[in-house]
Protein backbone atom coordinates (compact mmCIF):
# COMPACT_ATOMS: atom_id res chain seq x y z
CA UNK A 1 0.00 0.00 0.00
CA UNK A 2 2.63 2.52 0.93
CA UNK A 3 4.34 1.70 -2.48
CA UNK A 4 1.47 2.54 -4.13
CA UNK A 5 0.19 5.69 -2.40
CA UNK A 6 4.46 6.93 -3.51
CA UNK A 7 3.25 5.93 -7.14
CA UNK A 8 0.07 7.57 -7.72
CA UNK A 9 1.60 10.73 -5.26
CA UNK A 10 0.72 13.02 -8.62
CA UNK A 11 -2.62 11.66 -9.71
CA UNK A 12 -5.90 12.94 -8.99
CA UNK A 13 -7.22 9.42 -9.36
CA UNK A 14 -7.42 7.38 -6.50
CA UNK A 15 -4.39 4.96 -6.72
CA UNK A 16 -5.74 3.54 -3.14
CA UNK A 17 -5.58 -0.31 -4.54
CA UNK A 18 -8.42 -2.76 -3.49
CA UNK A 19 -11.41 -0.98 -3.68
CA UNK A 20 -13.38 -0.52 -0.23
CA UNK A 21 -17.01 -1.80 -1.41
CA UNK A 22 -15.39 -4.24 -3.77
CA UNK A 23 -17.19 -2.50 -6.73
CA UNK A 24 -15.65 -0.08 -9.64
CA UNK A 25 -16.87 3.47 -9.55
CA UNK A 26 -19.48 3.15 -12.26
CA UNK A 27 -21.40 0.28 -10.88
CA UNK A 28 -21.10 2.01 -7.33
CA UNK A 29 -22.77 5.10 -8.90
CA UNK A 30 -25.50 3.41 -10.60
CA UNK A 31 -26.46 1.99 -7.54
CA UNK A 32 -26.08 4.71 -5.85
CA UNK A 33 -28.70 6.49 -8.55
CA UNK A 34 -31.16 3.41 -8.35
CA UNK A 35 -31.08 4.18 -4.09
CA UNK A 36 -32.30 7.34 -5.04
CA UNK A 37 -34.80 6.30 -8.14
CA UNK A 38 -36.06 3.43 -5.71
CA UNK A 39 -36.93 6.52 -3.01
CA UNK A 40 -38.45 8.39 -5.76
CA UNK A 41 -40.94 5.68 -7.06
CA UNK A 42 -41.93 5.01 -3.25
CA UNK A 43 -42.89 8.53 -2.82
CA UNK A 44 -44.96 8.06 -5.80
CA UNK A 45 -46.38 5.62 -4.81
CA UNK A 46 -47.32 6.12 -0.98
CA UNK A 47 -48.89 9.65 -2.02
CA UNK A 48 -51.13 7.20 -4.30
CA UNK A 49 -52.06 5.14 -1.14
CA UNK A 50 -52.72 7.74 0.78
CA UNK A 51 -55.42 9.98 -1.66
CA UNK A 52 -56.47 6.16 -2.12
CA UNK A 53 -57.69 5.36 1.49
CA UNK A 54 -58.89 9.45 1.48
CA UNK A 55 -61.47 8.47 -1.54
CA UNK A 56 -62.31 4.92 -1.14
CA UNK A 57 -65.62 5.65 -2.05
CA UNK A 58 -64.54 7.41 -5.93
CA UNK A 59 -61.32 5.15 -5.76
CA UNK A 60 -61.87 2.78 -8.97
CA UNK A 61 -61.70 -1.29 -8.56
CA UNK A 62 -58.88 -1.95 -11.26
CA UNK A 63 -60.70 -4.64 -12.44
CA UNK A 64 -63.45 -2.33 -13.90
CA UNK A 65 -60.58 0.25 -15.66
CA UNK A 66 -58.50 -2.36 -17.20
CA UNK A 67 -60.48 -4.72 -19.00
CA UNK A 68 -59.48 -5.02 -22.46
CA UNK A 69 -56.89 -7.89 -23.95
CA UNK A 70 -56.31 -7.39 -27.59
CA UNK A 71 -58.55 -10.01 -29.66
CA UNK A 72 -60.21 -11.08 -27.09
CA UNK A 73 -64.01 -10.65 -26.47
CA UNK A 74 -65.45 -9.98 -22.91
CA UNK A 75 -64.02 -8.27 -19.63
CA UNK A 76 -60.48 -9.75 -19.25
CA UNK A 77 -59.10 -8.02 -16.65
CA UNK A 78 -55.50 -8.36 -15.28
CA UNK A 79 -54.68 -10.32 -17.80
CA UNK A 80 -53.13 -7.97 -19.95
CA UNK A 81 -50.78 -6.34 -16.90
CA UNK A 82 -50.09 -9.95 -16.25
CA UNK A 83 -48.57 -10.18 -20.03
CA UNK A 84 -46.77 -6.86 -19.47
CA UNK A 85 -45.18 -8.31 -16.68
CA UNK A 86 -44.19 -11.61 -18.33
CA UNK A 87 -42.62 -9.52 -20.84
CA UNK A 88 -40.52 -7.33 -18.50
CA UNK A 89 -39.48 -10.68 -16.52
CA UNK A 90 -38.30 -12.10 -20.06
CA UNK A 91 -36.35 -9.14 -20.74
CA UNK A 92 -34.82 -9.17 -17.54
CA UNK A 93 -33.92 -12.62 -18.05
CA UNK A 94 -32.04 -12.30 -21.41
CA UNK A 95 -30.39 -9.20 -19.31
CA UNK A 96 -28.99 -11.41 -16.85
CA UNK A 97 -27.99 -14.11 -19.78
CA UNK A 98 -26.40 -10.50 -21.78
CA UNK A 99 -24.24 -10.62 -18.57
CA UNK A 100 -23.09 -13.79 -17.89
CA UNK A 101 -22.13 -14.07 -21.50
CA UNK A 102 -20.15 -10.74 -21.24
CA UNK A 103 -18.10 -12.54 -18.17
CA UNK A 104 -17.07 -15.26 -20.71
CA UNK A 105 -15.66 -12.75 -23.16
CA UNK A 106 -18.34 -14.32 -25.11
CA UNK A 107 -19.51 -11.29 -27.76
CA UNK A 108 -21.58 -13.21 -30.14
CA UNK A 109 -23.86 -14.09 -26.83
CA UNK A 110 -23.81 -10.37 -25.87
CA UNK A 111 -25.29 -9.80 -29.04
CA UNK A 112 -27.78 -11.88 -29.15
CA UNK A 113 -29.40 -11.70 -26.07
CA UNK A 114 -28.64 -7.94 -25.42
CA UNK A 115 -30.30 -7.78 -28.90
CA UNK A 116 -33.50 -9.75 -27.23
CA UNK A 117 -33.38 -7.56 -24.21
CA UNK A 118 -33.91 -4.36 -26.87
CA UNK A 119 -36.72 -6.36 -28.34
CA UNK A 120 -38.42 -7.11 -24.63
CA UNK A 121 -38.46 -3.36 -23.82
CA UNK A 122 -40.28 -1.81 -27.37
CA UNK A 123 -42.63 -4.90 -26.65
CA UNK A 124 -43.25 -3.60 -23.41
CA UNK A 125 -43.58 0.21 -24.48
CA UNK A 126 -46.26 -0.82 -27.29
CA UNK A 127 -47.96 -2.92 -24.62
CA UNK A 128 -47.88 0.28 -22.48
CA UNK A 129 -49.12 2.27 -25.62
CA UNK A 130 -51.96 0.62 -26.18
CA UNK A 131 -53.18 0.67 -22.63
CA UNK A 132 -52.63 4.12 -22.55
CA UNK A 133 -54.82 4.13 -25.54
CA UNK A 134 -57.99 2.56 -24.63
CA UNK A 135 -57.26 4.21 -20.97
CA UNK A 136 -57.90 7.79 -22.52
CA UNK A 137 -60.43 6.82 -25.04
CA UNK A 138 -62.47 5.09 -21.84
CA UNK A 139 -64.24 1.71 -21.21
CA UNK A 140 -67.50 2.10 -20.22
CA UNK A 141 -68.54 5.24 -19.20
CA UNK A 142 -70.00 7.41 -16.74
CA UNK A 143 -72.18 10.36 -15.29
CA UNK A 144 -70.56 13.24 -13.13
CA UNK A 145 -72.37 14.44 -10.65
CA UNK A 146 -72.57 18.70 -9.98
CA UNK A 147 -70.04 18.12 -7.19
CA UNK A 148 -67.66 16.37 -9.97
CA UNK A 149 -68.09 12.91 -8.24
CA UNK A 150 -68.08 10.15 -10.62
CA UNK A 151 -70.86 7.57 -10.64
CA UNK A 152 -71.63 4.57 -12.45
CA UNK A 153 -74.89 2.92 -14.19
CA UNK A 154 -75.29 -0.05 -12.93
CA UNK A 155 -78.39 -2.49 -12.45
CA UNK A 156 -80.18 -2.53 -8.96
CA UNK A 157 -77.74 -5.26 -7.55
CA UNK A 158 -74.74 -3.15 -8.52
CA UNK A 159 -73.76 -4.68 -11.82
CA UNK A 160 -71.94 -1.93 -13.49
CA UNK A 161 -74.01 -1.39 -16.99
CA UNK A 162 -72.37 0.26 -19.91
CA UNK A 163 -73.13 3.56 -22.02
CA UNK A 164 -73.93 1.43 -25.14
CA UNK A 165 -76.53 -0.71 -22.98
CA UNK A 166 -78.27 1.44 -21.64
CA UNK A 167 -78.77 3.66 -24.88
CA UNK A 168 -78.58 1.66 -27.19
CA UNK A 169 -79.78 -1.80 -25.41
CA UNK A 170 -76.68 -3.81 -26.62
CA UNK A 171 -72.65 -4.17 -25.14
CA UNK A 172 -71.63 -3.02 -28.68
CA UNK A 173 -68.53 -4.05 -30.74
CA UNK A 174 -65.35 -4.84 -28.66
CA UNK A 175 -63.06 -2.86 -29.13
CA UNK A 176 -64.84 -0.10 -30.85
CA UNK A 177 -65.17 3.75 -28.61
CA UNK A 178 -68.93 4.80 -28.76
CA UNK A 179 -69.80 8.44 -27.69
CA UNK A 180 -72.98 9.62 -26.45
CA UNK A 181 -74.42 13.32 -25.47
CA UNK A 182 -75.40 13.87 -22.22
CA UNK A 183 -79.13 14.39 -23.70
CA UNK A 184 -79.22 10.96 -25.20
CA UNK A 185 -77.89 9.16 -21.92
CA UNK A 186 -80.56 11.31 -19.44
CA UNK A 187 -83.13 10.10 -22.23
CA UNK A 188 -82.55 6.36 -22.02
CA UNK A 189 -81.76 6.41 -18.19
CA UNK A 190 -85.35 7.83 -17.60
CA UNK A 191 -86.88 5.75 -19.46
CA UNK A 192 -85.20 2.53 -18.16
CA UNK A 193 -86.70 1.72 -14.76
CA UNK A 194 -84.19 -1.06 -14.31
CA UNK A 195 -81.22 1.13 -14.02
CA UNK A 196 -79.64 3.48 -11.06
CA UNK A 197 -76.59 5.00 -10.20
CA UNK A 198 -73.68 3.43 -7.88
CA UNK A 199 -70.21 4.52 -6.47
CA UNK A 200 -67.27 3.45 -8.29
CA UNK A 201 -65.56 2.25 -5.37
CA UNK A 202 -65.26 -0.73 -3.80
CA UNK A 203 -67.88 -0.79 -1.58
CA UNK A 204 -70.40 -0.97 -4.84
CA UNK A 205 -72.76 1.35 -3.31
CA UNK A 206 -75.79 1.90 -5.48
CA UNK A 207 -78.38 4.62 -5.01
CA UNK A 208 -82.08 4.43 -5.12
CA UNK A 209 -83.95 4.91 -8.33
CA UNK A 210 -85.23 8.16 -7.15
CA UNK A 211 -82.31 9.73 -5.84
CA UNK A 212 -80.52 8.78 -9.14
CA UNK A 213 -83.06 10.28 -10.81
CA UNK A 214 -82.89 13.47 -8.63
CA UNK A 215 -78.89 13.05 -9.08
CA UNK A 216 -79.30 13.06 -12.61
CA UNK A 217 -80.64 16.57 -13.73
CA UNK A 218 -77.22 18.14 -13.14
CA UNK A 219 -74.81 15.45 -14.14
CA UNK A 220 -73.04 15.27 -17.39
CA UNK A 221 -71.76 12.36 -19.14
CA UNK A 222 -67.81 11.46 -19.50
CA UNK A 223 -66.08 9.05 -21.13
CA UNK A 224 -62.35 8.20 -21.12
CA UNK A 225 -59.97 9.81 -18.96
CA UNK A 226 -57.39 12.40 -19.28
CA UNK A 227 -55.96 14.89 -16.13
CA UNK A 228 -59.36 16.56 -15.63
CA UNK A 229 -61.89 14.19 -15.65
CA UNK A 230 -61.87 10.74 -15.26
CA UNK A 231 -64.60 8.09 -15.75
CA UNK A 232 -63.41 5.21 -13.68
CA UNK A 233 -63.67 7.37 -10.52
CA UNK A 234 -62.01 9.49 -8.51
CA UNK A 235 -59.64 12.25 -11.05
CA UNK A 236 -56.80 11.69 -9.14
CA UNK A 237 -56.91 7.86 -10.31
CA UNK A 238 -56.45 9.28 -13.42
CA UNK A 239 -53.56 11.59 -12.68
CA UNK A 240 -51.55 9.04 -10.52
CA UNK A 241 -52.18 6.36 -13.85
CA UNK A 242 -50.39 9.06 -15.97
CA UNK A 243 -47.51 10.03 -13.79
CA UNK A 244 -46.64 6.97 -12.31
CA UNK A 245 -47.21 4.56 -15.17
CA UNK A 246 -45.69 7.74 -17.71
CA UNK A 247 -43.09 7.76 -15.21
CA UNK A 248 -42.20 4.35 -15.25
CA UNK A 249 -42.30 4.23 -18.81
CA UNK A 250 -39.94 6.60 -19.25
CA UNK A 251 -37.73 4.55 -17.07
CA UNK A 252 -37.85 1.99 -19.92
CA UNK A 253 -37.24 4.01 -22.90
CA UNK A 254 -34.52 5.16 -21.61
CA UNK A 255 -33.78 1.77 -20.48
CA UNK A 256 -33.88 0.71 -24.25
CA UNK A 257 -32.20 3.72 -25.58
CA UNK A 258 -29.04 3.03 -23.24
CA UNK A 259 -29.61 -1.17 -24.05
CA UNK A 260 -29.54 0.58 -27.86
CA UNK A 261 -26.07 2.75 -27.42
CA UNK A 262 -24.17 -0.45 -25.70
CA UNK A 263 -25.37 -3.18 -27.82
CA UNK A 264 -23.57 -1.31 -31.07
CA UNK A 265 -20.69 -0.68 -29.19
CA UNK A 266 -20.73 -4.44 -28.15
CA UNK A 267 -20.89 -5.00 -32.08
CA UNK A 268 -18.47 -2.54 -32.39
CA UNK A 269 -15.92 -4.57 -30.52
CA UNK A 270 -15.53 -1.81 -27.73
CA UNK A 271 -15.24 -4.19 -24.55
CA UNK A 272 -13.28 -6.94 -26.68
CA UNK A 273 -10.68 -3.67 -26.55
CA UNK A 274 -11.06 -3.02 -23.41
CA UNK A 275 -10.82 -6.38 -21.74
CA UNK A 276 -13.91 -6.45 -20.05
CA UNK A 277 -17.91 -6.42 -20.30
CA UNK A 278 -18.50 -4.20 -17.18
CA UNK A 279 -20.44 -1.90 -19.26
CA UNK A 280 -23.24 -4.53 -19.80
CA UNK A 281 -23.33 -5.27 -15.76
CA UNK A 282 -24.02 -1.41 -15.13
CA UNK A 283 -26.88 -1.22 -17.98
CA UNK A 284 -28.13 -4.41 -16.48
CA UNK A 285 -28.49 -2.77 -13.35
CA UNK A 286 -30.69 -0.32 -15.00
CA UNK A 287 -32.78 -2.82 -16.74
CA UNK A 288 -33.44 -4.95 -13.77
CA UNK A 289 -34.32 -1.85 -11.54
CA UNK A 290 -37.22 -1.06 -14.24
CA UNK A 291 -38.28 -4.55 -14.21
CA UNK A 292 -38.33 -4.41 -9.99
CA UNK A 293 -40.43 -0.96 -10.20
CA UNK A 294 -42.65 -2.44 -12.53
CA UNK A 295 -43.24 -5.32 -9.51
CA UNK A 296 -44.39 -2.67 -7.14
CA UNK A 297 -46.35 -0.68 -9.67
CA UNK A 298 -48.29 -3.83 -10.63
CA UNK A 299 -49.23 -4.78 -7.34
CA UNK A 300 -50.13 -1.49 -5.94
CA UNK A 301 -51.80 -0.33 -9.37
CA UNK A 302 -53.39 -3.32 -10.13
CA UNK A 303 -53.52 -6.08 -7.53
CA UNK A 304 -54.40 -4.58 -3.79
CA UNK B 1 -1.78 -1.05 -13.25
CA UNK B 2 -2.84 -3.88 -11.03
CA UNK B 3 -4.69 -1.12 -9.10
CA UNK B 4 -5.63 1.22 -11.65
CA UNK B 5 -9.29 2.55 -10.41
CA UNK B 6 -10.45 1.68 -14.24
CA UNK B 7 -10.56 -2.03 -13.90
CA UNK B 8 -13.86 -3.76 -13.22
CA UNK B 9 -15.01 -4.64 -9.91
CA UNK B 10 -13.63 -7.56 -8.39
CA UNK B 11 -15.88 -10.73 -9.54
CA UNK B 12 -18.07 -12.35 -7.13
CA UNK B 13 -19.15 -15.86 -8.63
CA UNK B 14 -22.54 -16.65 -8.74
CA UNK B 15 -23.24 -20.16 -9.39
CA UNK B 16 -21.61 -22.10 -12.80
CA UNK B 17 -23.67 -21.83 -16.01
CA UNK B 18 -27.39 -20.18 -16.42
CA UNK B 19 -29.51 -22.81 -14.61
CA UNK B 20 -29.52 -20.51 -11.98
CA UNK B 21 -31.56 -17.29 -13.59
CA UNK B 22 -33.96 -20.07 -15.30
CA UNK B 23 -34.60 -20.65 -11.86
CA UNK B 24 -35.27 -17.52 -10.58
CA UNK B 25 -37.20 -17.32 -13.84
CA UNK B 26 -39.72 -19.98 -12.63
CA UNK B 27 -39.41 -18.58 -9.23
CA UNK B 28 -40.43 -14.78 -10.99
CA UNK B 29 -43.24 -16.57 -13.18
CA UNK B 30 -44.76 -18.79 -10.85
CA UNK B 31 -45.33 -16.26 -7.84
CA UNK B 32 -46.66 -13.32 -10.59
CA UNK B 33 -49.14 -16.47 -11.75
CA UNK B 34 -50.34 -16.79 -7.98
CA UNK B 35 -51.14 -13.44 -7.68
CA UNK B 36 -52.86 -12.82 -11.02
CA UNK B 37 -55.17 -16.03 -10.51
CA UNK B 38 -55.87 -14.45 -6.65
CA UNK B 39 -56.58 -11.29 -8.25
CA UNK B 40 -58.79 -12.52 -10.24
CA UNK B 41 -61.06 -14.64 -8.09
CA UNK B 42 -60.19 -13.35 -4.82
CA UNK B 43 -61.37 -16.06 -2.49
CA UNK B 44 -63.82 -14.76 -0.37
CA UNK B 45 -61.69 -16.05 3.12
CA UNK B 46 -58.57 -13.58 2.04
CA UNK B 47 -61.19 -10.75 2.22
CA UNK B 48 -60.91 -10.78 5.84
CA UNK B 49 -59.97 -7.76 7.37
CA UNK B 50 -56.43 -7.69 8.99
CA UNK B 51 -54.18 -4.66 10.19
CA UNK B 52 -56.41 -2.08 8.20
CA UNK B 53 -56.66 -3.62 4.75
CA UNK B 54 -57.63 -7.45 3.71
CA UNK B 55 -55.66 -10.60 4.30
CA UNK B 56 -55.29 -10.99 0.55
CA UNK B 57 -53.64 -7.53 -0.17
CA UNK B 58 -51.35 -7.98 2.77
CA UNK B 59 -50.36 -11.42 0.69
CA UNK B 60 -50.12 -9.84 -2.25
CA UNK B 61 -47.71 -7.08 -0.63
CA UNK B 62 -45.55 -10.10 1.27
CA UNK B 63 -45.48 -11.60 -2.76
CA UNK B 64 -44.27 -8.34 -3.86
CA UNK B 65 -40.93 -8.02 -1.54
CA UNK B 66 -40.57 -12.49 -2.51
CA UNK B 67 -40.18 -11.17 -6.07
CA UNK B 68 -38.19 -7.89 -5.36
CA UNK B 69 -36.03 -9.80 -3.30
CA UNK B 70 -35.05 -12.37 -6.16
CA UNK B 71 -34.65 -9.58 -8.59
CA UNK B 72 -32.25 -7.24 -6.57
CA UNK B 73 -30.26 -10.63 -4.74
CA UNK B 74 -29.66 -12.74 -8.07
CA UNK B 75 -30.73 -10.50 -11.44
CA UNK B 76 -28.61 -7.62 -10.03
CA UNK B 77 -26.13 -9.80 -8.32
CA UNK B 78 -26.57 -7.98 -4.76
CA UNK B 79 -25.99 -11.29 -2.90
CA UNK B 80 -22.57 -11.84 -4.73
CA UNK B 81 -21.54 -8.47 -3.27
CA UNK B 82 -19.30 -7.69 -0.64
CA UNK B 83 -21.21 -7.34 2.43
CA UNK B 84 -20.35 -3.57 3.34
CA UNK B 85 -21.39 -2.93 -0.44
CA UNK B 86 -24.73 -4.67 0.02
CA UNK B 87 -24.96 -2.97 3.46
CA UNK B 88 -24.60 -0.11 2.12
CA UNK B 89 -27.54 -0.49 -0.45
CA UNK B 90 -30.28 -2.35 1.34
CA UNK B 91 -29.78 -0.13 4.80
CA UNK B 92 -31.22 2.82 3.64
CA UNK B 93 -33.60 1.34 1.54
CA UNK B 94 -35.21 -0.44 4.76
CA UNK B 95 -34.87 2.40 6.55
CA UNK B 96 -35.97 5.54 4.23
CA UNK B 97 -39.12 3.40 2.57
CA UNK B 98 -40.68 2.32 5.47
CA UNK B 99 -40.34 5.98 7.19
CA UNK B 100 -41.59 7.49 4.19
CA UNK B 101 -44.63 5.46 3.77
CA UNK B 102 -45.07 6.01 7.61
CA UNK B 103 -44.97 9.29 8.02
CA UNK B 104 -46.79 9.80 4.60
CA UNK B 105 -49.67 7.78 5.95
CA UNK B 106 -49.74 9.03 9.39
CA UNK B 107 -49.66 12.40 9.24
CA UNK B 108 -51.75 12.85 5.58
CA UNK B 109 -54.92 11.83 8.14
CA UNK B 110 -55.14 14.85 8.99
CA UNK B 111 -55.10 16.49 5.28
CA UNK B 112 -58.48 17.71 4.50
CA UNK B 113 -57.26 20.09 1.45
CA UNK B 114 -59.94 19.15 -0.44
CA UNK B 115 -63.10 19.43 1.84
Amino acid sequence: MANEATLHKDSPLWGGGRQPLGVSYGKQMMWFFLLSDALSFSGFLTAMGLYRFKYEETWPVAENVFTHFPFMHGDAPLLFVALMTFILILSSVTMVLAVNAGHHMNRKGVILWMGLTIIGGFMFLGSQAWEWYHFISGDKGAMKMEDSTILYFSDMEGKIVTLHELVDGTPGAHGEHYYFTTEQVREAFTANGEVTLRNPGKTEETYSREEALAMMSNAEVVQGASLTENEYGHVLFADFFFFVTGFHGTHVLSGVILNIIIFINVIMGTYDKRGHYEMIEKVGLYWHFVDLVWVFVFTFFYLV
Amino acid sequence: MSNHPKLPSEHHESPEGTWWIWKVFIILLVVTTVEVVLGIIKPAPLMTQLLGTSILNIIFIVLTLLKAFYIVAEFMHLKYERSNFIWTITLPMVILIPYLTFIVLTEGGYMNVFE
